[in-house]
């Protein structure tokens, strides 16, 4: 009689210990960079000696970083808006058409999402050569474009499935012509389908690298030119742009939730 | 008439745009890097040949079945590490977690570090692990060692540890997702058949979330089987995985031809393992049904 609860208790709580410790796994790291942002110490030992804002100061005042984060914002912005532009249409035409090769359409586009950024970067990259295209920032565009296409795929194709036939059949019925009922009944209805991709888009693609690595010329992205920091060693300074860049990444996770939540209701 | 020509206009502009994509930035590279892996090296550049020396040499070199061998290993302890990790957590989220609020905040957390920097959850394990790093200066300051040590970083510990810490969320939500589906009275009908806990969970529980088990296996092995930037940050000399030695072709080795081949064997496996992953979840839905 007491056994069985007492047993299923044992293990209630050791399951909640483990999720307890995950969720120490994900984040302790997190705040240690955190902290490290404001060590007065060049090296990254605990505990820190004392609270300083000079690496923050620091980061304002390179002209290179800021140079790549611009960067970052070209590319991220562009390389989202292409991914819609193909991305809905794919989504759509997967959603309304059959037709022969329609497997084959479906694991190509989403082709990308497994497929490690280093072959869509090599393979890439010795097109562009091929064809006498220097490497830049709008083939750094091209790549990202290419490699985010499926991520708007599935986030679209999974509201359009939830969207009731009937009203585009209706509309075509009253004699709306494709575009009208396109742009007046369908993308108003997955409106927030759109903005969470193209927000998810521009995030992974200001995060990219190794697309990056190997379609850029001679301007840095924002992680480029941090993994090129990285790579001399490891410094607040790079902290204190973590902290920044994790401040920015809770406001868009924010932003999506409020996004998410408004999808609800519909 | 009239009003069919217009519809097949724009079906045609809405298959077209993505199908055009597809074959110039797609399939017209991979051509490409195809017809490369064919060629021969000739230094500085190489010329154009059909030959399979280059797949030869992988299949048959050591150092290239060493670093295959490595890749696939660290891949393969990364996707059971974080299977380990995100199947206990998914299922106390699914079948545990009674507030609604509460499940929506630990799912959020989960997947909420994808937001952030791949980069810097790379570089964080760095700082950590390294001889100057906090774990070693925190083990020091309690007193467990007397001096620095570098067992933790540069080696295929720290890259499994980092590429599991990167790569975890691709497997709770799939597996969330398909445990998510299992009606909860399925739960209840086994129990009232007799089945205790244990016997429930491998009898439904657990067949009926293989398809998120498959998909989550297949992001989390494909995405560190193809990373070089964390285990060049964390690897040392074993971060020396297939993706870092095609780099390696295209960059100071000068060796087209060859990192081609290695980019297409790469493509292949990658392709075999989704297809794997497509069919066994293809099958689990007809037995499901």
């Amino acid at each position: 009689m007491s056994h069985k609860p007492s047993s299923s208790f044992v293990a209630d709580t050791a399951l909640t210990t483990f999720v307890c410790l995950l969720m120490a796994f994900l984040y302790v790291p997190i705040w240690v960079l955190i902290a490290f942002s404001f060590s007065s110490s060049r090296s990254l030992t605990w505990p820190i000696p004392g609270f300083t804002l000079d690496w923050y100061r620091k980061l304002f005042a390179n002209a290179d970083l800021l140079t790549a984060v611009g960067n970052s914002f070209y590319v991220a912005t562009f390389a989202s808006l292409l991914a819609l532009a193909v991305g809905i249409p794919a989504a759509m035409a997967l959603h309304r058409f059959n037709f022969w090769g329609k497997t084959l359409f479906r694991r190509l586009i989403l082709l990308p999402i497994t497929l490690p950024g280093i072959v869509t970067g090599i393979s890439m990259l010795n097109m562009f050569r091929l064809f006498g295209f220097n490497p830049s920032l709008e083939t750094v565009i091209i790549g990202h474009a290419t490699a985010l296409i499926g991520v708007v795929v599935t986030q679209v194709f999974a509201r359009l499935q939830r969207l009731p036939k009937s009203l585009e059949e209706a509309s075509s019925d009253l004699g709306a012509p494709p575009l009208h009922t396109f742009l007046h009944i369908t993308l108003p209805n997955i409106r927030s389908a759109v903005f969470g991709a193209g927000l998810l888009s521009f995030v992974l693609s200001f995060d990219e690298i190794p697309v990056t690595f190997f379609l850029t010329g001679r301007d840095n992205t924002l992680p480029m030119y941090i993994y090129s920091t990285m790579r001399r060693g490891v410094t607040p300074e790079i902290n204190a742009v973590g902290t920044l860049i994790v401040l920015a990444s809770l406001i868009l996770i924010i932003v999506s939730v409020l996004l998410s939540r408004d999808r609800s209701p519909r | 008439m009239i009003a069919r020509a217009p519809r097949n206009l724009s079906a045609l502009l809405v298959l077209g745009i993505p199908l055009l994509w597809i074959v110039v930035f797609m399939l017209l590279p991979y051509g490409i890097i195809v017809t490369y892996s064919f060629w021969l090296k000739s230094y500085p550049t190489f010329k154009p040949a059909f030959q399979f020396g280059n797949y030869l040499t992988l299949l048959t070199d050591v150092q290239y079945l060493q670093v295959l061998g490595r890749t696939l290993k660290i891949s393969i302890l990364v996707s059971i590490l974080s299977l380990g990790l995100a199947y206990p957590f998914a299922w106390w989220l699914v079948f545990r977690c009674r507030s609604q609020a509460l499940r929506t905040w630990a799912y959020m957390a989960v997947i909420a570090p994808l937001w952030v920097s791949y980069l810097l959850r790379a570089y964080i394990w760095k700082t950590i692990l390294g001889t100057e790093g906090i774990l070693n200066s925190f083990l020091m300051s309690t007193g467990l060692i007397s001096e620095p040590s570098s067992l933790f970083l540069y080696n295929q510990f720290a890259m499994v540890v980092t590429l599991t810490y990167i790569f975890i969320p691709f497997m709770v939500m799939p597996i969330y997702t398909a445990l998510e589906r299992i009606p909860l009275n399925l739960a209840e009908a086994s129990a009232d058949l007799g089945m205790g806990p244990v016997q429930t969970f491998l009898k439904v529980t657990l067949p009926l979330s293989t398809p998120g088990i498959a998909a989550g296996f297949t992001l989390t092995f494909c995405l560190s089987f193809g990373d070089f930037i964390a285990p060049f940050l964390v690897g040392g000399p074993d971060g020396n995985l297939i993706a870092s030695v095609i780099q390696t072709q295209f960059g100071a080795a000068l060796n087209w031809p060859l990192g081609s081949a290695l980019s297409i064997v790469m493509l292949i496996i990658v392709l075999a393992i989704v297809s794997l992953s497509d069919r066994l979840e293809a099958t689990a839905h007809t037995g499901a049904a």
